[in-house]
């Protein structure tokens, strides 16, 4: 049953080669098996969103898919997201509305966020609102990561 | 323009205060810079506890009671012992003599010991959730995997679930009523008020138990120097937060280690809001099962156990009271609360149930007050406190019970209370009441002002219309009235020329009333009457800034760089920004090249922490005094140097020193000999109080039940603000967690004492189609006299009023404010059985006439 | 909250994945999309000894227009596909416009139709949705012929369904979209994603006489099961629409409908929702001018 599986994935344009338990989760991967530790569990069963990566461009909850099944894919966290010492305009966006306070369930926020904008760059308050319903924040009210996100639909449209 | 009018989408967060600064000409204070805490935690590079790793880690998982109320009468770990990976199964035979009660942290109370909580149940269990054993292994899916296999031998005793009942059982065998504690705040002659009166008003209230529930579960390391189980070295223990300081002390009693040997350290933490970093039974069995072994021991709480393991709140019953003048002025108010303790005390002891009576009369003169508060035992998972503890259930109790006595009496709901407020000429006010072993004396506040302010600000007294699809128009916000607010009665949709309509501002997408994505939603079809709309709001005072004191350490590295260390904790709220940008302010430097550090027991001998709205107050003021100090210290080496008074230097960009006549040195150069330390410890012994009004406007679905808050304003006075756009953030993330409360939270049990809310799926925390636009404005008329800085708390103003305001909302919409109780929260069940109970007479059109609680 | 140990199987056809349901049975979980496997595993709710992935098998994931001018639906297929193909608008407005409603969008980007029909939640969306379109449910077994299952006679107890343990559901298959049919789909939870604690996918015709005709009425969150509603439909069959007459509908529902008392509503409260989306989703559909945009 402890068999170990082989598991090549490319995180943030990096290939890594790792044996694993199957039922080791995505997330744990992340974080404990490759020391990507900016992706943060919060539930364990799907609810809160933290744990949200790309998986194939996709946003997905890491927490309820297994390493063994990333094989062969392209995940992206949030540690990818900044080029270099040029944060992403999401990533700025969120520090000028203050959208984030203790930052636990941030990483979760933005990979979401940014694969809506990608589908839907020009979205308003309502669809932003719905596109983060499924991410769970406990400090900052929404308010002001609506905020962000909006204006960060912005700046990427004007090619910030 | 009024800042609030603008979209608060675009709500300007740069803000600054108009006064000069007492403290720097730079005026750090006041502006709302970035937070320094961003760029890692958006980078993803911040620490939590979860992300500190070890060389040679084990991992432990806490075996739990099934049950609500049993005897243990066996603990069979053979199989587990045979578990691949397993290290250590520790439970009660084998820690023994180690288990002592954790202690009371706050108003330590002799009377009280008997009820606390070991870290291992030893022959009772008395909650589903208690830790019975706990088991170490190579991974956490080892430690699971074991865990499975211990076999607890229960045998079931009656369980108690209800506070307000007689109790079919004893939890401890020397309590047969169960009540741990009964306490009573009192002032005035109340039964000479209740003589007097001309009308008595009563309102049974309830709010239901629900808990702070942060993103980042708790979570342990504790790292044992090598040796440490033979008694030498130290040991390490990294993810303690808001109080690490009297956490070692407990420690240090528990383990019977002296207290120097043991550090603990604050990672990045992901949110507190009060329960998270108090001493639980797991501080103590990981670092006592890491020295045992002799190896670094990491244990990450899982969602399902924190949901029953970390500490509820809440959970009370009112039976109030209120005695009236003719007039209208309140002369007595009575009242009697039962607080749901759970199964034992734990590190609060009472003090929830404290506040509540202490702060229960609220803003308001009254010339006598008497209350009991029986803090009851059951068996369910112990209690503490979460944001505004005590008060968000006191404020709701109260402010809906001026409601019912407006509704009753026929005064306009503002003008009751303006008849009753304290007024700013008496201040300092004393209150007649104590908490946390202080009398409780208001420092300073405008309260009328901030209800008139609140009333303008959200047109709470405009007409609300009833159901008007389509009606588009953006809510007015402000005085489009010089009215007196009792001059007209609220009027319903277009029947007064100049009301302005107060429709839906924000509609989520979830709830938009017409377009496609509304499809299928749960908001409904616009019917005739199907909608109602209600306002409420609710008044407040907020304790804050708790002393006895807290400390800075404040020394300038070799580089000439500021680094301050304190014993508050940040528990995600903002306190390295707001601290730096007071120690800029003080030094004369920027605040993005000073490092705060905190949390960590070895950066400073004493530390008090962070709860109760008191790390800006009492580390800020701490702050300022030694970096204050420090700044002299350096001027006058500097004057020394360049031979000239330290007043005629100024500390400018850069760290450059410079006298009259371009003379000058740099910070680094001052800081190459040792000196320029400097430790100054902040001590207060009053409280500051904060105050301020929520408003309330929801939306009720009369069909389902379905309350909607469609927005919430907040008019508050947290007096000199350092950072707005961080009190911001506390405001509106306060304001969320308040309409959790107040609508969709609510821990549960059934009458087994089994728990129904152990998973996100069963406990309902607020997203973003939930939390509606949030506009507040700050009164910022109020600075507090009891601090250099004149600040004031306000990491709880958000969520303490609430409650209040969505109650009295609904009750508003439903025209029932006059009903004998109330509750929170107001599910959509609930709602809809009271719309059934009591469907209203009234058809829209006998609405639009009037017929609403009065202003 | 760690799964307990599994072995992991992910065979790339479908022939592999039955000769593995064949030879493991009941100690096999098919995995799709895991969106509610993965949290049974990681809470322990469920601890197969096997764990078939289906994800490699690219058969499974085709949809489209199938020949009877349906709309087919493979096991893989996941929600935000059918969400972001325009062509499932217009050929299924029904299922699309109920789609936005499942779960959160990375839920969906994972989750696939298959997955959460068999998964069977009386609450999930799919249940109504099959049952209001009469789709049948394509079952494929080793050694045995393909089958259909109607949907009506899909699901056969609280968290079961007509596919046992060593079948595969390969295909959803969806009728063509009656021309001029009108729709409604209505749920009713206590927050965004959350699962409905009463929810309704309707459909109905209107002849040239002005009656009802075809009407489906799935009900979700009211029972053991996803449910017809056949006592409103025969209310409303051959009947002119009309407010009156949703009403009695509305009314029928809450006759016919057995909801469970649990710690999320009780059966009254649960009854009394069925009623009001019934009644809401009714008059939606009423309102639409006949054939939708989509």
């Amino acid at each position: 049953m402890n068999e170990l599986r082989e598991v090549a994935v490319t995180v943030n344009g990096t290939v890594y080669d790792e044996r694993v338990e199957p039922r080791l989760t995505l997330a744990d991967f992340l974080r404990h098996s490759l020391g990507l530790t900016g992706t943060h569990v919060g539930c364990e069963h799907g609810v809160c969103g933290c744990c949200t990566v790309r998986l194939d461009g996709a946003a997905v909850r890491s927490c309820i898919l297994f390493a063994v099944q990333v094989d062969g894919h392209r995940i992206e966290t949030v540690e990818g997201l900044a080029d270099g010492e040029s944060l992403h305009p999401l990533q700025e966006a969120f520090s000028d509305h203050g959208a984030l306070q203790c930052g636990f369930c941030t990483p979760g926020f933005l990979m979401t966020a940014i694969e809506f904008l990608e589908r839907n760059p020009e979205p308003d308050e309502d669809a932003v609102r719905d596109a983060l319903s499924g991410s769970l924040c406990r400090c900052t009210g929404y308010q002001s990561i609506v905020a962000a996100v909006l204006d960060a639909a912005s700046r990427l449209r004007q090619g910030a | 323009m009024d800042r609030m009018e603008t979209p608060p989408l675009a709500k300007e967060r740069t803000d600054g205060h108009d006064e000069p600064s007492p403290v720097s000409p730079r005026r750090l204070v006041g502006r709302s810079v970035r937070r320094l805490e961003d760029p890692r935690r958006l980078r993803g590079e911040g620490t939590y506890v979860d992300d500190v790793h070890v060389p040679g880690m084990l991992h432990a998982t806490v075996v739990r009671s099934p049950r609500a109320h049993a005897r243990i009468r066996s603990i069979d770990a053979t199989e587990a012992k045979a578990a691949p990976g397993i290290v250590a199964i520790l439970g009660a035979r084998e820690l023994g003599g180690d288990l002592r009660p954790i202690p009371v942290r706050l108003v330590p109370d002799e009377r009280l010991l008997r009820y606390l909580q070991r870290p291992l149940a030893t022959n009772r269990v008395r909650y589903v959730g208690e830790p019975v054993a706990l088991v170490v292994a190579r991974s956490r899916a080892a430690a699971e995997d074991a865990a499975e296999r211990v076999e607890v031998d229960y045998e079931p005793l009656p369980p108690v679930t209800d506070a307000s009942s007689a109790p079919p059982a004893p939890l401890f065998d020397h309590t047969p009523d169960n009540l741990a504690s009964l306490i009573e705040e009192a002032f005035g002659n109340i039964d000479a008020a209740f003589a007097r009166a001309e009308r008595v008003v009563r309102l049974a209230f309830r709010t239901g138990r629900h808990s702070a529930v942060p993103m980042e579960t708790r979570g342990l390391v504790a790292v044992p120097d090598r040796g440490a189980a033979e008694g030498r070295g130290r040991l390490t223990v990294w993810g303690p937060t808001k109080v690490t300081h009297f956490n070692r002390s407990v420690l240090a009693a528990m383990l019977g280690w002296p207290e120097h040997r043991i550090r603990l350290v604050e990672p990045d933490v992901g949110g507190g809001f009060g329960a998270r970093g108090e001493f639980y039974p797991e501080d103590f069995l990981v670092p006592c099962a890491a020295l045992r072994l002799g190896r670094p021991v990491k244990w990450i709480e899982d969602r399902v156990e924190h949901l029953s393991a970390i500490n509820h709140s809440r959970e009370q019953r009112y039976e109030l009271a209120l005695a009236l003048d003719s007039d209208g002025r309140f002369l007595g108010l009575r009242a009697e609360i039962v607080n749901d303790m759970g199964a034992y005390l734990r590190t609060h002891g009472t003090v929830v149930p404290g506040l509540s009576a202490g702060m229960l009369p609220g803003p308001y003169e009254m010339q006598a007050y008497r209350c009991r508060v029986r803090c009851v035992l059951t068996n369910k998972t112990p209690t503490g406190t979460y944001r505004a503890p005590g008060r968000f259930e006191c404020n709701a109790a109260r402010e809906r019970l001026i409601d019912r006595a407006a509704r009753l009496t026929g005064i306009g709901r503002m003008d009751l209370r303006m008849r009753n407020l304290v007024r700013p000429e008496r201040m300092p006010f004393a209150r007649g009441t104590s908490i946390l072993g202080e009398e409780v004396v208001y420092d300073s506040g405008d309260y009328p002002a901030a209800l008139a302010e609140a009333v303008a600000l959200s047109g709470f007294r405009m007409s609300v219309p009833d159901a008007v699809p389509g009606a588009g128009a953006r809510a007015g916000a402000g005085s489009a009235s010089g009215d007196a607010p009792e001059a007209r009665p609220e009027s319903r949709a277009g029947s007064a020329a100049n009301a302005v309509p107060v429709a839906p501002a924000r509609e989520s997408g979830a709830r938009a009333e017409s377009g496609t994505r509304s499809d299928g939603g749960s908001y409904g079809r616009e019917e005739p009457g199907r909608y109602r709309y209600g306002m409420g709001l609710a008044c407040f005072v907020e304790k804050t800034g708790t002393g006895p004191f807290e400390g800075a350490r404040a020394f300038l590295d070799r580089s000439g760089a500021l680094v301050v260390a304190t014993g508050a904790a940040d528990l995600g709220q903002g306190l390295e920004t707001c601290l730096a940008q007071i120690a800029g302010d003080a030094l004369g430097v920027d605040h993005a090249g000073i490092t705060v550090r905190h949390g960590d027991t070895d950066l400073i001998p004493h530390g008090v922490g962070s709860f109760a709205s008191r790390g800006t107050v009492m580390a800020g003021n701490a702050v300022h005094e030694a970096v204050s100090e420090l700044r002299t210290r350096v001027l006058e080496r500097a004057a020394a140097r360049l031979g000239v008074p330290p007043g005629d230097l100024a500390i400018g960009p850069g760290g450059l020193v410079r006298g009259t006549g371009g003379r000058s040195c740099t910070l680094a150069e001052l800081a190459a000999e040792p000196g320029l330390e400097m430790v100054r410890y902040f001590r207060c012994e009053q409280m500051a109080y904060s105050h301020g009004v929520t408003v309330a406007r929801v939306k009720v679905d009369t069909a389902t039940g379905l309350v909607v808050p469609e927005r919430i304003w907040l008019l508050y006075d947290v007096g000199r603000v350092v950072n707005p756009s961080i009190v911001a953030g506390q405001i509106e993330g306060g304001v969320a967690q308040g309409i959790g409360g107040s609508l969709l939270e609510e821990l549960r049990y059934d009458d087994t004492g089994q728990f129904l809310s152990g998973s996100f799926m069963d406990y309902v925390l607020p997203g973003t189609t939930d939390v509606p636009t949030i506009l507040h404005r700050d009164l910022g008329r109020s600075p507090s006299p009891r601090n250099p800085l004149g600040v004031k708390g306000a990491g709880e103003v958000g969520i303490a009023g609430v409650g209040g305001a969505v109650a009295n909302a609904v009750a508003d919409a439903l025209a029932d404010a006059e009903r004998e109780d109330d509750e929170l929260p107001l599910t959509p069940e609930r709602v809809w059985k009271r719309v059934r109970c009591n469907p209203s007479p009234q058809t829209p059109a006998a609405a639009a006439a009037g017929g609403r609680n009065p202003v | 909250m760690k799964p307990a140990p599994f072995a992991y199987r992910d065979p790339d056809s479908v022939d592999e994945v039955l000769a593995l349901l064949a030879e493991h049975g009941d100690d096999a979980k098919l995995l799709a999309g895991g969106q509610s496997l993965g949290p049974m595993l990681n809470m322990r709710v469920v601890s197969p000894e096997f764990i078939v992935d289906l994800n490699r098998v690219k058969a499974l994931s085709r949809r489209g227009t199938s020949a009877d001018g349906g709309f087919a639906i493979g096991a893989l297929v996941r929600q935000a596909e059918l969400e972001d193909d325009p062509a499932f608008a217009v050929a299924q407005p029904l299922a699309a416009a109920a789609l936005p409603w499942i779960a959160h969008r990375p839920i969906r980007n994972r989750g696939t139709v298959a997955g959460s029909l068999v998964h069977a939640d009386p609450a999930a969306e799919w249940g109504g949705i099959i049952l209001a379109l009469d789709a049948r449910l394509a079952i494929r077994r080793a050694g045995a012929p393909p089958r259909e299952v109607e949907a009506e006679n899909f699901f056969t107890g609280i968290l079961e369904t007509a596919v046992e343990a060593e079948d595969l559901l390969a295909e959803i298959r969806l009728p063509p979209w009656p021309d001029g049919a009108r729709w409604g789909f209505r749920e009713f939870a206590r927050r965004r994603g959350d699962f409905a604690l009463a929810g309704v996918a309707c459909r109905f015709e209107v002849d040239g006489a002005g009656r009802c005709r075809s009407v489906r009425i799935g009900l979700v969150g009211v029972g053991d099961t996803a449910v017809r509603a056949r006592l409103a439909e025969s209310v409303l069959e051959g009947e002119p629409p009309g407010a009156e007459l949703f009403a009695a509908a509305a009314a029928a529902v809450g006759k016919e409908v057995e909801p469970l008392d649990d710690g999320h509503a009780s059966a009254a409260y649960r009854r009394h929702l069925a009623e009001v989306v019934v009644a809401d989703a009714l008059a939606e559909a009423w309102e639409q001018d006949g054939r939708d945009e989509g």
